[in-house]
Protein backbone atom coordinates (compact mmCIF):
# COMPACT_ATOMS: atom_id res chain seq x y z
CA UNK A 1 0.00 0.00 0.00
CA UNK A 2 2.72 2.45 1.07
CA UNK A 3 6.40 1.96 0.44
CA UNK A 4 8.95 4.25 2.03
CA UNK A 5 12.20 3.93 0.15
CA UNK A 6 15.41 5.16 1.77
CA UNK A 7 13.91 8.42 3.02
CA UNK A 8 16.21 11.00 4.59
CA UNK A 9 15.10 14.18 6.27
CA UNK A 10 17.80 16.51 7.51
CA UNK A 11 17.31 19.66 9.56
CA UNK A 12 20.55 21.51 8.99
CA UNK A 13 23.16 18.99 9.94
CA UNK A 14 20.75 16.94 12.04
CA UNK A 15 19.47 13.70 10.47
CA UNK A 16 15.98 13.32 11.93
CA UNK A 17 15.12 10.56 9.45
CA UNK A 18 18.22 8.81 8.26
CA UNK A 19 17.52 6.31 5.52
CA UNK A 20 14.21 4.82 6.61
CA UNK A 21 12.90 1.99 4.43
CA UNK A 22 9.67 0.22 5.22
CA UNK A 23 6.44 -0.95 3.66
CA UNK A 24 2.91 -0.96 4.95
CA UNK A 25 0.52 -3.74 3.96
CA UNK A 26 -2.96 -2.93 2.76
CA UNK A 27 -5.53 -3.70 5.47
CA UNK A 28 -2.99 -3.87 8.28
CA UNK A 29 -2.82 -1.96 11.52
CA UNK A 30 0.90 -1.27 11.67
CA UNK A 31 2.47 0.01 14.86
CA UNK A 32 5.37 2.47 14.76
CA UNK A 33 7.34 2.66 17.99
CA UNK A 34 10.65 4.06 19.06
CA UNK A 35 12.20 6.26 21.73
CA UNK A 36 11.46 10.00 21.85
CA UNK A 37 13.15 11.80 19.01
CA UNK A 38 13.47 8.64 16.90
CA UNK A 39 12.05 10.48 13.91
CA UNK A 40 8.58 8.91 13.86
CA UNK A 41 6.60 12.13 13.58
CA UNK A 42 9.07 13.53 11.08
CA UNK A 43 8.60 10.44 8.92
CA UNK A 44 4.82 10.94 9.12
CA UNK A 45 5.25 14.53 8.03
CA UNK A 46 7.32 13.44 5.06
CA UNK A 47 4.79 10.80 4.02
CA UNK A 48 1.85 13.19 4.46
CA UNK A 49 3.49 15.86 2.31
CA UNK A 50 4.00 18.41 5.09
CA UNK A 51 7.81 18.23 4.81
CA UNK A 52 9.64 17.52 1.57
CA UNK A 53 12.21 14.75 2.14
CA UNK A 54 15.89 15.55 1.69
CA UNK A 55 16.10 12.40 -0.42
CA UNK A 56 14.22 9.16 -0.95
CA UNK A 57 10.80 8.26 -2.27
CA UNK A 58 7.33 7.50 -0.97
CA UNK A 59 5.16 5.21 -3.10
CA UNK A 60 1.42 4.73 -2.64
CA UNK A 61 -0.27 1.93 -4.59
CA UNK A 62 2.56 1.95 -7.11
CA UNK A 63 2.41 5.71 -7.63
CA UNK A 64 5.22 8.03 -6.60
CA UNK A 65 3.67 10.50 -4.15
CA UNK A 66 6.90 12.05 -2.87
CA UNK A 67 6.49 15.75 -2.18
CA UNK A 68 2.84 15.97 -3.21
CA UNK A 69 1.04 18.63 -1.15
CA UNK A 70 -1.12 17.47 1.79
CA UNK A 71 -4.46 18.31 0.21
CA UNK A 72 -3.63 16.26 -2.90
CA UNK A 73 -2.76 13.30 -0.68
CA UNK A 74 -5.94 13.86 1.28
CA UNK A 75 -7.89 13.60 -1.96
CA UNK A 76 -6.16 10.28 -2.60
CA UNK A 77 -7.42 8.96 0.74
CA UNK A 78 -4.29 9.50 2.83
CA UNK A 79 -5.23 11.05 6.18
CA UNK A 80 -3.21 11.85 9.25
CA UNK A 81 -3.66 13.18 12.75
CA UNK A 82 -1.23 15.46 14.54
CA UNK A 83 0.78 14.57 17.64
CA UNK A 84 -0.04 18.04 18.96
CA UNK A 85 -3.75 18.25 18.26
CA UNK A 86 -4.83 20.83 15.70
CA UNK A 87 -8.30 22.29 15.56
CA UNK A 88 -10.18 25.24 14.08
CA UNK A 89 -10.41 26.93 17.43
CA UNK A 90 -13.13 29.47 16.69
CA UNK A 91 -15.51 26.89 15.24
CA UNK A 92 -17.67 24.42 17.10
CA UNK A 93 -16.71 20.77 17.34
CA UNK A 94 -19.46 19.86 14.90
CA UNK A 95 -18.34 22.51 12.42
CA UNK A 96 -14.78 21.21 12.70
CA UNK A 97 -15.93 17.79 11.57
CA UNK A 98 -18.14 19.24 8.85
CA UNK A 99 -15.13 20.98 7.31
CA UNK A 100 -13.53 17.65 6.41
CA UNK A 101 -15.48 16.16 3.49
CA UNK A 102 -14.30 17.47 0.11
CA UNK A 103 -16.25 18.57 -2.95
CA UNK A 104 -19.11 20.20 -1.11
CA UNK A 105 -21.54 22.18 -3.18
CA UNK A 106 -21.19 25.18 -0.89
CA UNK A 107 -17.57 25.55 -1.99
CA UNK A 108 -18.31 27.76 -4.99
CA UNK A 109 -19.39 31.38 -4.81
CA UNK A 110 -22.13 30.74 -7.33
CA UNK A 111 -23.77 27.96 -5.33
CA UNK A 112 -23.49 29.96 -2.14
CA UNK A 113 -26.00 32.42 -3.52
CA UNK A 114 -28.05 30.35 -5.93
CA UNK A 115 -28.25 26.84 -4.53
CA UNK A 116 -29.19 27.68 -0.98
CA UNK A 117 -31.72 24.88 -0.42
CA UNK A 118 -29.47 22.16 -1.85
CA UNK A 119 -26.62 23.36 0.32
CA UNK A 120 -28.86 23.30 3.37
CA UNK A 121 -29.75 19.66 2.61
CA UNK A 122 -26.06 18.80 2.27
CA UNK A 123 -25.28 20.50 5.54
CA UNK A 124 -28.06 18.75 7.39
CA UNK A 125 -26.76 15.42 6.15
CA UNK A 126 -23.18 16.25 7.10
CA UNK A 127 -24.26 17.45 10.52
CA UNK A 128 -25.99 14.11 11.07
CA UNK A 129 -22.82 12.23 10.11
CA UNK A 130 -20.77 14.46 12.41
CA UNK A 131 -23.16 13.81 15.29
CA UNK A 132 -22.86 10.06 14.75
CA UNK A 133 -19.08 10.30 14.87
CA UNK A 134 -19.23 12.37 18.05
CA UNK A 135 -21.55 9.88 19.68
CA UNK A 136 -19.22 7.07 18.72
CA UNK A 137 -16.35 8.92 20.39
CA UNK A 138 -18.51 9.65 23.45
CA UNK A 139 -18.13 13.43 23.06
CA UNK A 140 -21.55 14.16 21.56
CA UNK A 141 -22.32 16.51 24.45
CA UNK A 142 -19.53 18.77 23.15
CA UNK A 143 -20.94 19.18 19.64
CA UNK A 144 -21.70 22.88 20.05
CA UNK A 145 -18.64 23.72 22.13
CA UNK A 146 -15.92 25.87 20.56
CA UNK A 147 -13.14 23.46 19.64
CA UNK A 148 -10.55 25.78 21.18
CA UNK A 149 -12.11 25.14 24.60
CA UNK A 150 -11.66 21.37 24.53
CA UNK A 151 -9.22 19.59 26.83
CA UNK A 152 -6.11 17.99 25.37
CA UNK A 153 -7.63 14.51 25.39
CA UNK A 154 -10.87 15.73 23.83
CA UNK A 155 -8.91 17.40 21.05
CA UNK A 156 -7.22 14.08 20.36
CA UNK A 157 -10.64 12.47 19.98
CA UNK A 158 -11.64 15.24 17.60
CA UNK A 159 -8.51 14.44 15.56
CA UNK A 160 -9.62 10.83 15.30
CA UNK A 161 -13.18 11.89 14.53
CA UNK A 162 -11.94 13.86 11.55
CA UNK A 163 -10.63 10.69 9.93
CA UNK A 164 -14.07 9.14 10.29
CA UNK A 165 -15.82 11.84 8.28
CA UNK A 166 -14.65 10.57 4.91
CA UNK A 167 -13.78 7.24 3.35
CA UNK A 168 -10.06 7.06 3.84
CA UNK A 169 -7.70 4.45 2.47
CA UNK A 170 -4.87 4.87 4.91
CA UNK A 171 -4.77 6.76 8.18
CA UNK A 172 -1.65 7.82 10.07
CA UNK A 173 -2.34 8.30 13.76
CA UNK A 174 0.35 10.17 15.69
CA UNK A 175 -0.17 9.35 19.37
CA UNK A 176 -3.95 9.64 19.35
CA UNK A 177 -3.97 8.03 22.75
CA UNK A 178 -1.66 10.51 24.48
CA UNK A 179 -3.47 12.25 27.30
CA UNK A 180 -6.60 10.17 26.88
CA UNK A 181 -7.83 8.16 29.86
CA UNK A 182 -7.71 4.37 29.92
CA UNK A 183 -11.41 3.75 29.25
CA UNK A 184 -11.42 6.15 26.35
CA UNK A 185 -8.19 4.64 25.07
CA UNK A 186 -10.00 1.31 24.84
CA UNK A 187 -12.83 3.02 22.99
CA UNK A 188 -10.30 4.46 20.54
CA UNK A 189 -8.74 1.02 20.11
CA UNK A 190 -12.15 -0.47 19.38
CA UNK A 191 -12.86 2.33 16.91
CA UNK A 192 -9.62 1.64 15.07
CA UNK A 193 -10.33 -2.08 14.83
CA UNK A 194 -13.88 -1.45 13.66
CA UNK A 195 -12.85 1.07 11.00
CA UNK A 196 -10.21 -1.41 9.87
CA UNK A 197 -12.64 -4.31 9.58
CA UNK A 198 -15.79 -2.56 8.43
CA UNK A 199 -14.45 0.19 6.23
CA UNK A 200 -11.16 -1.37 5.25
CA UNK A 201 -8.99 1.48 6.54
CA UNK A 202 -5.29 0.73 6.74
CA UNK A 203 -3.74 2.23 9.88
CA UNK A 204 -0.27 3.26 10.90
CA UNK A 205 -0.22 3.98 14.61
CA UNK A 206 2.51 5.79 16.54
CA UNK A 207 2.08 5.08 20.24
CA UNK A 208 4.24 4.84 23.32
CA UNK A 209 1.73 2.67 25.22
CA UNK A 210 2.91 -0.89 24.58
CA UNK A 211 -0.34 -2.50 25.79
CA UNK A 212 -2.21 -0.48 23.22
CA UNK A 213 0.28 -1.41 20.47
CA UNK A 214 0.25 -5.06 21.52
CA UNK A 215 -3.53 -5.25 21.46
CA UNK A 216 -3.98 -3.65 18.04
CA UNK A 217 -0.92 -3.82 15.90
CA UNK A 218 0.62 -6.43 13.72
CA UNK A 219 3.26 -5.89 12.47
CA UNK A 220 5.16 -3.44 14.63
CA UNK A 221 8.04 -1.35 13.28
CA UNK A 222 10.65 0.05 15.62
CA UNK A 223 12.63 3.18 14.75
CA UNK A 224 15.59 4.76 16.49
CA UNK A 225 17.81 7.64 15.48
CA UNK A 226 16.04 8.02 12.16
CA UNK A 227 16.50 4.41 11.07
CA UNK A 228 14.24 1.35 11.07
CA UNK A 229 15.69 -1.12 13.57
CA UNK A 230 13.31 -4.02 13.37
CA UNK A 231 9.94 -5.16 12.14
CA UNK A 232 7.73 -8.04 13.32
CA UNK A 233 5.27 -8.94 16.03
CA UNK A 234 5.56 -6.92 19.23
CA UNK A 235 6.99 -9.92 21.09
CA UNK A 236 9.64 -10.47 18.47
CA UNK A 237 10.51 -6.76 18.57
CA UNK A 238 10.84 -6.79 22.33
CA UNK A 239 13.26 -9.69 22.12
CA UNK A 240 15.41 -7.89 19.54
CA UNK A 241 18.83 -6.96 20.92
CA UNK A 242 19.14 -3.73 19.00
CA UNK A 243 15.73 -2.58 20.13
CA UNK A 244 16.50 -3.25 23.77
CA UNK A 245 19.72 -1.32 23.26
CA UNK A 246 17.87 1.65 21.75
CA UNK A 247 15.37 1.75 24.58
CA UNK A 248 17.99 1.36 27.32
CA UNK A 249 17.61 4.24 29.68
CA UNK A 250 14.10 4.99 28.51
CA UNK A 251 13.05 1.51 29.62
CA UNK A 252 10.78 -0.46 27.32
CA UNK A 253 10.31 -3.00 30.10
CA UNK A 254 9.36 -0.36 32.66
CA UNK A 255 6.81 1.17 30.38
CA UNK A 256 5.24 -2.17 29.75
CA UNK A 257 4.80 -3.01 33.41
CA UNK A 258 3.64 0.52 34.30
CA UNK B 1 -28.23 75.89 24.83
CA UNK B 2 -24.50 76.37 24.86
CA UNK B 3 -24.05 72.70 25.56
CA UNK B 4 -26.21 71.74 22.58
CA UNK B 5 -24.46 74.20 20.32
CA UNK B 6 -21.14 72.73 21.41
CA UNK B 7 -22.43 69.24 20.77
CA UNK B 8 -23.62 70.17 17.28
CA UNK B 9 -20.25 71.72 16.53
CA UNK B 10 -18.57 68.56 17.75
CA UNK B 11 -20.83 66.36 15.61
CA UNK B 12 -20.37 68.58 12.59
CA UNK B 13 -16.61 68.86 12.66
CA UNK B 14 -15.56 65.68 14.42
CA UNK B 15 -18.11 62.87 14.67
CA UNK B 16 -19.61 63.01 11.19
CA UNK B 17 -16.38 63.30 9.20
CA UNK B 18 -14.56 60.82 11.45
CA UNK B 19 -17.36 58.28 11.10
CA UNK B 20 -17.30 58.48 7.32
CA UNK B 21 -13.51 58.34 7.25
CA UNK B 22 -13.56 55.48 9.77
CA UNK B 23 -15.91 53.48 7.57
CA UNK B 24 -13.58 53.99 4.61
CA UNK B 25 -10.54 52.93 6.63
CA UNK B 26 -12.44 49.95 8.01
CA UNK B 27 -13.27 48.70 4.51
CA UNK B 28 -9.66 49.19 3.46
CA UNK B 29 -8.34 47.47 6.58
CA UNK B 30 -10.68 44.52 6.03
CA UNK B 31 -8.93 43.87 2.73
CA UNK B 32 -5.49 44.08 4.32
CA UNK B 33 -6.49 41.85 7.21
CA UNK B 34 -7.98 39.19 4.95
CA UNK B 35 -4.85 38.97 2.82
CA UNK B 36 -2.83 38.73 6.01
CA UNK B 37 -5.07 36.08 7.57
CA UNK B 38 -5.31 33.82 4.56
CA UNK B 39 -2.31 34.53 2.34
CA UNK B 40 -0.13 35.44 5.30
CA UNK B 41 1.58 38.59 4.15
CA UNK B 42 1.13 42.33 4.52
CA UNK B 43 -0.08 43.50 1.14
CA UNK B 44 1.56 46.82 0.34
CA UNK B 45 -0.23 46.92 -2.99
CA UNK B 46 -3.58 47.33 -1.27
CA UNK B 47 -3.67 51.12 -1.45
CA UNK B 48 -2.97 50.96 -5.15
CA UNK B 49 -5.54 48.21 -5.63
CA UNK B 50 -8.01 50.72 -4.18
CA UNK B 51 -6.70 53.38 -6.56
CA UNK B 52 -6.97 51.06 -9.55
CA UNK B 53 -10.54 50.00 -8.76
CA UNK B 54 -11.53 53.61 -8.17
CA UNK B 55 -9.88 54.67 -11.41
CA UNK B 56 -11.86 52.04 -13.32
CA UNK B 57 -15.02 53.24 -11.58
CA UNK B 58 -14.30 56.85 -12.52
CA UNK B 59 -13.61 56.04 -16.16
CA UNK B 60 -16.88 54.12 -16.29
CA UNK B 61 -18.65 57.02 -14.58
CA UNK B 62 -17.39 59.40 -17.27
CA UNK B 63 -18.56 56.95 -19.92
CA UNK B 64 -22.01 56.79 -18.38
CA UNK B 65 -22.16 60.56 -18.03
CA UNK B 66 -21.28 61.04 -21.68
CA UNK B 67 -24.19 58.73 -22.50
CA UNK B 68 -26.42 60.90 -20.37
CA UNK B 69 -27.01 58.19 -17.76
CA UNK B 70 -27.50 59.46 -14.21
CA UNK B 71 -28.82 58.22 -10.90
CA UNK B 72 -30.54 61.50 -10.09
CA UNK B 73 -29.57 62.64 -6.61
CA UNK B 74 -27.12 59.76 -6.16
CA UNK B 75 -23.64 59.86 -7.70
CA UNK B 76 -23.33 58.06 -11.04
CA UNK B 77 -20.26 56.36 -9.60
CA UNK B 78 -22.52 53.98 -7.65
CA UNK B 79 -23.79 52.67 -10.98
CA UNK B 80 -20.24 52.37 -12.27
CA UNK B 81 -18.98 50.65 -9.11
CA UNK B 82 -19.68 47.05 -10.26
CA UNK B 83 -17.56 47.65 -13.36
CA UNK B 84 -14.73 48.99 -11.21
CA UNK B 85 -15.01 45.95 -8.95
CA UNK B 86 -14.84 43.55 -11.87
CA UNK B 87 -11.79 45.37 -13.25
CA UNK B 88 -10.03 45.20 -9.88
CA UNK B 89 -10.89 41.51 -9.50
CA UNK B 90 -9.47 40.78 -12.94
CA UNK B 91 -6.31 42.66 -12.05
CA UNK B 92 -5.64 40.94 -8.72
CA UNK B 93 -6.51 37.47 -10.03
CA UNK B 94 -4.13 38.01 -12.93
CA UNK B 95 -1.47 39.25 -10.52
CA UNK B 96 -1.96 36.21 -8.32
CA UNK B 97 -1.66 33.95 -11.32
CA UNK B 98 1.56 35.41 -12.70
CA UNK B 99 3.24 36.67 -9.53
CA UNK B 100 2.06 35.50 -6.12
CA UNK B 101 1.30 31.91 -7.08
CA UNK B 102 4.87 31.35 -8.13
CA UNK B 103 6.16 32.46 -4.76
CA UNK B 104 3.46 30.55 -2.88
CA UNK B 105 4.52 27.34 -4.58
CA UNK B 106 8.12 28.02 -3.55
CA UNK B 107 6.81 28.36 0.02
CA UNK B 108 8.84 31.52 0.47
CA UNK B 109 8.97 33.28 3.82
CA UNK B 110 6.27 35.96 4.28
CA UNK B 111 8.70 38.86 4.12
CA UNK B 112 9.50 37.88 0.54
CA UNK B 113 5.82 38.21 -0.35
CA UNK B 114 5.74 41.62 1.33
CA UNK B 115 8.57 42.77 -0.89
CA UNK B 116 6.94 41.24 -3.94
CA UNK B 117 3.76 43.15 -3.08
CA UNK B 118 5.78 46.38 -3.08
CA UNK B 119 6.80 45.62 -6.64
CA UNK B 120 3.18 44.97 -7.50
CA UNK B 121 2.30 48.27 -5.85
CA UNK B 122 4.56 50.20 -8.23
CA UNK B 123 3.10 48.40 -11.24
CA UNK B 124 -0.49 49.11 -10.16
CA UNK B 125 0.43 52.71 -9.47
CA UNK B 126 1.90 53.03 -12.95
CA UNK B 127 -1.20 51.49 -14.52
CA UNK B 128 -3.51 53.86 -12.68
CA UNK B 129 -1.51 56.98 -13.54
CA UNK B 130 -1.19 55.84 -17.10
CA UNK B 131 -4.95 55.41 -17.45
CA UNK B 132 -6.19 58.52 -15.65
CA UNK B 133 -3.15 60.72 -14.96
CA UNK B 134 -1.75 61.89 -11.64
CA UNK B 135 -4.14 64.81 -11.15
CA UNK B 136 -6.83 65.38 -8.59
CA UNK B 137 -10.30 64.34 -9.84
CA UNK B 138 -13.66 65.10 -8.42
CA UNK B 139 -16.28 62.71 -9.72
CA UNK B 140 -19.16 63.18 -7.28
CA UNK B 141 -22.08 64.41 -9.38
CA UNK B 142 -24.87 63.67 -6.90
CA UNK B 143 -26.64 66.06 -4.58
CA UNK B 144 -24.02 67.56 -2.33
CA UNK B 145 -25.83 67.63 0.98
CA UNK B 146 -28.26 65.36 2.73
CA UNK B 147 -28.65 68.08 5.34
CA UNK B 148 -26.92 71.42 4.89
CA UNK B 149 -25.81 73.63 7.76
CA UNK B 150 -28.20 76.39 6.74
CA UNK B 151 -31.22 74.10 6.59
CA UNK B 152 -30.29 72.62 9.94
CA UNK B 153 -30.07 76.04 11.55
CA UNK B 154 -33.43 77.03 10.11
CA UNK B 155 -35.13 73.86 11.35
CA UNK B 156 -33.70 73.92 14.83
CA UNK B 157 -33.16 77.59 15.45
CA UNK B 158 -29.71 76.83 16.86
CA UNK B 159 -26.66 79.01 16.25
CA UNK B 160 -24.58 76.13 14.99
CA UNK B 161 -25.34 74.07 11.91
CA UNK B 162 -24.91 70.37 11.29
CA UNK B 163 -24.08 69.46 7.71
CA UNK B 164 -24.20 65.89 6.49
CA UNK B 165 -22.86 65.45 3.01
CA UNK B 166 -24.52 62.84 0.81
CA UNK B 167 -21.17 61.16 0.29
CA UNK B 168 -20.86 60.68 4.04
CA UNK B 169 -24.30 59.13 4.32
CA UNK B 170 -23.64 56.93 1.30
CA UNK B 171 -20.31 55.86 2.78
CA UNK B 172 -21.87 54.76 6.01
CA UNK B 173 -24.84 53.01 4.41
CA UNK B 174 -22.65 51.16 1.90
CA UNK B 175 -20.14 50.17 4.55
CA UNK B 176 -22.87 48.72 6.76
CA UNK B 177 -24.32 46.68 3.90
CA UNK B 178 -20.91 45.45 2.75
CA UNK B 179 -19.77 44.49 6.24
CA UNK B 180 -23.03 42.68 6.99
CA UNK B 181 -22.74 40.72 3.75
CA UNK B 182 -19.10 39.88 4.47
CA UNK B 183 -19.82 38.61 7.97
CA UNK B 184 -22.76 36.58 6.78
CA UNK B 185 -20.50 35.08 4.15
CA UNK B 186 -17.64 34.29 6.53
CA UNK B 187 -19.80 32.82 9.28
CA UNK B 188 -22.64 31.15 7.47
CA UNK B 189 -21.40 29.76 4.19
CA UNK B 190 -19.20 26.79 3.55
CA UNK B 191 -16.78 28.88 1.47
CA UNK B 192 -16.57 31.50 4.18
CA UNK B 193 -15.92 28.85 6.80
CA UNK B 194 -13.20 27.37 4.60
CA UNK B 195 -11.58 30.78 4.55
CA UNK B 196 -11.80 31.09 8.32
CA UNK B 197 -10.43 27.55 8.68
CA UNK B 198 -7.55 28.43 6.40
CA UNK B 199 -6.79 31.52 8.40
CA UNK B 200 -7.10 29.69 11.72
CA UNK B 201 -4.94 26.64 10.99
CA UNK B 202 -3.50 26.22 7.53
CA UNK B 203 -1.87 22.84 8.23
CA UNK B 204 -5.17 21.39 9.25
CA UNK B 205 -7.15 23.11 6.50
CA UNK B 206 -4.93 21.44 3.94
CA UNK B 207 -5.94 18.09 5.42
CA UNK B 208 -9.58 18.43 4.62
CA UNK B 209 -11.77 18.94 1.62
CA UNK B 210 -10.72 22.54 1.20
CA UNK B 211 -9.09 23.48 -2.06
CA UNK B 212 -6.38 25.98 -1.18
CA UNK B 213 -6.26 27.54 -4.65
CA UNK B 214 -9.98 28.17 -4.52
CA UNK B 215 -9.76 29.74 -1.09
CA UNK B 216 -6.97 31.97 -2.36
CA UNK B 217 -8.93 33.00 -5.45
CA UNK B 218 -12.06 33.79 -3.48
CA UNK B 219 -10.02 35.78 -0.99
CA UNK B 220 -8.61 37.92 -3.82
CA UNK B 221 -12.08 38.43 -5.28
CA UNK B 222 -13.42 39.67 -1.96
CA UNK B 223 -10.34 41.79 -1.29
CA UNK B 224 -10.56 43.47 -4.71
CA UNK B 225 -14.25 44.19 -4.19
CA UNK B 226 -13.63 45.65 -0.73
CA UNK B 227 -10.73 47.74 -2.04
CA UNK B 228 -12.78 49.21 -4.88
CA UNK B 229 -15.71 50.02 -2.62
CA UNK B 230 -13.42 51.61 -0.03
CA UNK B 231 -11.53 53.57 -2.68
CA UNK B 232 -14.62 54.81 -4.44
CA UNK B 233 -16.29 55.90 -1.20
CA UNK B 234 -13.14 57.74 -0.17
CA UNK B 235 -12.92 59.37 -3.59
CA UNK B 236 -16.56 60.48 -3.46
CA UNK B 237 -16.10 61.89 0.02
CA UNK B 238 -12.81 63.69 -0.66
CA UNK B 239 -11.46 63.45 -4.19
CA UNK B 240 -9.44 61.03 -6.24
CA UNK B 241 -5.70 61.32 -6.68
CA UNK B 242 -3.51 58.22 -7.12
CA UNK B 243 -0.87 59.46 -4.69
CA UNK B 244 -3.41 59.95 -1.88
CA UNK B 245 -4.29 56.28 -2.05
CA UNK B 246 -0.70 55.31 -1.58
CA UNK B 247 -0.60 57.55 1.49
CA UNK B 248 -3.73 55.87 2.82
CA UNK B 249 -1.70 52.69 3.30
CA UNK B 250 -0.40 53.98 6.61
CA UNK B 251 -3.74 54.62 8.35
CA UNK B 252 -5.14 51.43 6.79
CA UNK B 253 -2.31 49.26 8.08
CA UNK B 254 -2.50 51.04 11.40
CA UNK B 255 -6.22 50.21 11.56
CA UNK B 256 -5.64 46.56 10.69
CA UNK B 257 -2.84 46.21 13.23
CA UNK B 258 -4.62 48.11 16.00
CA UNK B 259 -7.60 45.80 15.56
CA UNK B 260 -5.41 42.70 15.33
CA UNK B 261 -4.14 41.48 11.97
CA UNK B 262 -6.28 38.69 10.61
CA UNK B 263 -9.34 39.70 12.61
CA UNK B 264 -12.19 41.18 10.50
CA UNK B 265 -13.95 42.63 13.55
CA UNK B 266 -10.66 44.14 14.62
CA UNK B 267 -10.19 45.81 11.24
CA UNK B 268 -13.51 47.58 11.63
CA UNK B 269 -12.83 48.68 15.19
CA UNK B 270 -9.31 49.73 14.19
CA UNK B 271 -10.64 51.82 11.30
CA UNK B 272 -12.78 53.89 13.65
CA UNK B 273 -10.09 54.15 16.32
CA UNK B 274 -7.63 55.56 13.79
CA UNK B 275 -10.14 57.86 12.13
CA UNK B 276 -11.42 59.33 15.39
CA UNK B 277 -7.91 59.76 16.76
CA UNK B 278 -6.73 61.46 13.61
CA UNK B 279 -9.65 63.86 13.45
CA UNK B 280 -9.76 64.62 17.17
CA UNK B 281 -6.04 65.24 17.48
CA UNK B 282 -5.90 67.53 14.47
CA UNK B 283 -9.15 69.39 15.23
CA UNK B 284 -9.03 72.88 16.73
CA UNK B 285 -11.24 72.56 19.82
CA UNK B 286 -11.50 76.25 20.58
CA UNK B 287 -15.08 76.64 19.45
CA UNK B 288 -16.44 73.48 21.08
CA UNK B 289 -14.65 74.22 24.35
CA UNK B 290 -15.87 77.79 24.16
CA UNK B 291 -19.41 76.45 24.35
CA UNK B 292 -18.73 73.78 26.91
CA UNK B 293 -16.44 75.42 29.42
CA UNK B 294 -17.44 78.18 31.84
CA UNK B 295 -16.45 81.60 30.57
CA UNK B 296 -13.32 82.05 32.65
CA UNK B 297 -11.81 78.78 31.35
CA UNK B 298 -12.44 79.70 27.74
CA UNK B 299 -9.30 78.93 25.77
CA UNK B 300 -7.61 81.77 23.96
CA UNK B 301 -5.62 79.62 21.51
CA UNK B 302 -6.90 77.10 18.97
CA UNK B 303 -6.50 74.03 21.24
CA UNK B 304 -5.27 72.02 18.32
CA UNK B 305 -2.88 69.25 19.37
CA UNK B 306 -1.36 68.78 15.94
CA UNK B 307 -1.68 70.65 12.68
CA UNK B 308 -3.59 68.71 10.01
CA UNK B 309 -0.37 68.54 8.02
CA UNK B 310 0.77 65.97 10.55
CA UNK B 311 -2.33 63.80 10.49
CA UNK B 312 -0.39 60.75 9.32
CA UNK B 313 1.84 61.05 12.36
CA UNK B 314 -1.20 60.11 14.43
CA UNK B 315 -1.58 56.74 12.71
CA UNK B 316 2.11 56.24 13.02
CA UNK B 317 2.18 56.98 16.74
CA UNK B 318 -0.79 54.71 17.44
CA UNK B 319 0.85 51.99 15.39
CA UNK B 320 4.04 52.20 17.40
CA UNK B 321 2.18 52.21 20.72
CA UNK B 322 0.13 49.16 19.78
CA UNK B 323 3.14 47.25 18.51
CA UNK B 324 4.99 47.99 21.73
CA UNK B 325 2.26 47.20 24.21
CA UNK B 326 -0.16 44.85 22.54
CA UNK B 327 1.24 43.47 19.28
CA UNK B 328 -1.76 41.20 18.76
CA UNK B 329 -4.08 44.21 18.65
CA UNK B 330 -7.44 44.81 20.29
CA UNK B 331 -9.04 41.64 18.99
CA UNK B 332 -6.10 39.29 19.42
CA UNK B 333 -5.16 38.75 15.80
CA UNK B 334 -1.97 37.03 14.81
CA UNK B 335 1.00 38.86 16.24
CA UNK B 336 3.19 40.64 13.70
N1 LIG C 1 11.37 21.28 12.19
C1 LIG C 1 12.42 20.76 12.85
N2 LIG C 1 13.59 21.41 12.90
C2 LIG C 1 14.67 20.89 13.54
N3 LIG C 1 14.66 19.69 14.17
C3 LIG C 1 13.51 18.98 14.16
C4 LIG C 1 12.33 19.47 13.49
N4 LIG C 1 11.35 18.54 13.64
C5 LIG C 1 11.89 17.56 14.38
N5 LIG C 1 13.18 17.81 14.67
C6 LIG C 1 14.08 16.92 15.41
O1 LIG C 1 14.04 15.65 14.82
C7 LIG C 1 14.10 14.64 15.81
C8 LIG C 1 12.98 13.65 15.59
O2 LIG C 1 11.77 14.27 15.95
P1 LIG C 1 10.38 13.54 15.84
O3 LIG C 1 9.33 14.51 16.26
O4 LIG C 1 10.24 12.94 14.50
O5 LIG C 1 10.55 12.40 16.93
P2 LIG C 1 9.46 11.32 17.40
O6 LIG C 1 10.02 10.01 17.09
O7 LIG C 1 8.13 11.64 16.87
O8 LIG C 1 9.51 11.57 18.98
P3 LIG C 1 8.29 11.56 20.03
O9 LIG C 1 8.07 10.14 20.41
O10 LIG C 1 8.86 12.33 21.19
O11 LIG C 1 7.13 12.22 19.43
C9 LIG C 1 14.05 15.34 17.15
O12 LIG C 1 15.36 15.35 17.69
C10 LIG C 1 13.60 16.73 16.85
O13 LIG C 1 14.19 17.66 17.71
MG1 LIG D 1 6.37 12.27 17.60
Amino acid sequence: MIVVDDVHKHFGGFHAVDGATLSIEKGSITGLIGPNGAGKSTLFNVIAGVLPPTSGRVIMDGEDITGLPPHTLFAKGLLRTFQIAHEFSSMTVRENLMMVPPGQRGETLWNTWFQRSRIREDEARLAAVADEVLEFLTIDHLADERAGNLSGGQKKLLELGRTMMVDAKIVFLDEVGAGVNRTLLNTIGDAIVRLNRERGYTFVVIEHDMDFIGRLCDPVICMAEGKVLAEGTLDAIKANEEVIEAYLGTGLKNKESA
Amino acid sequence: MDFINGLITFLNFVAVPATAYGAQLALGALGVTMVYGILRFSNFAHGDTMAFGTMATILTTWGLQSLGVSLGPLPTALLALPVGIVAAIALVLATDRVVYRFYRRQRVVPVMLVIVSMGVMFVYNGLTRFAIGPDDRNFDDGTRFLISAGEFRRWTGLDEGLAIRSSQAITLATAIVVVAALFWFLNRTRTGKSMRAFSDNEDLALLSGISPERVVAITWIIVAALATVAGTLYGLDKSFQPFTYFQLLLPIFAAAIVGGLGSPLGAIAGGFVIAYSEVMITYAWKKVLGYWLPERFEPDNLVQLLSTDYKFAVSFAILVIVLLFRPTGLFRGKSV
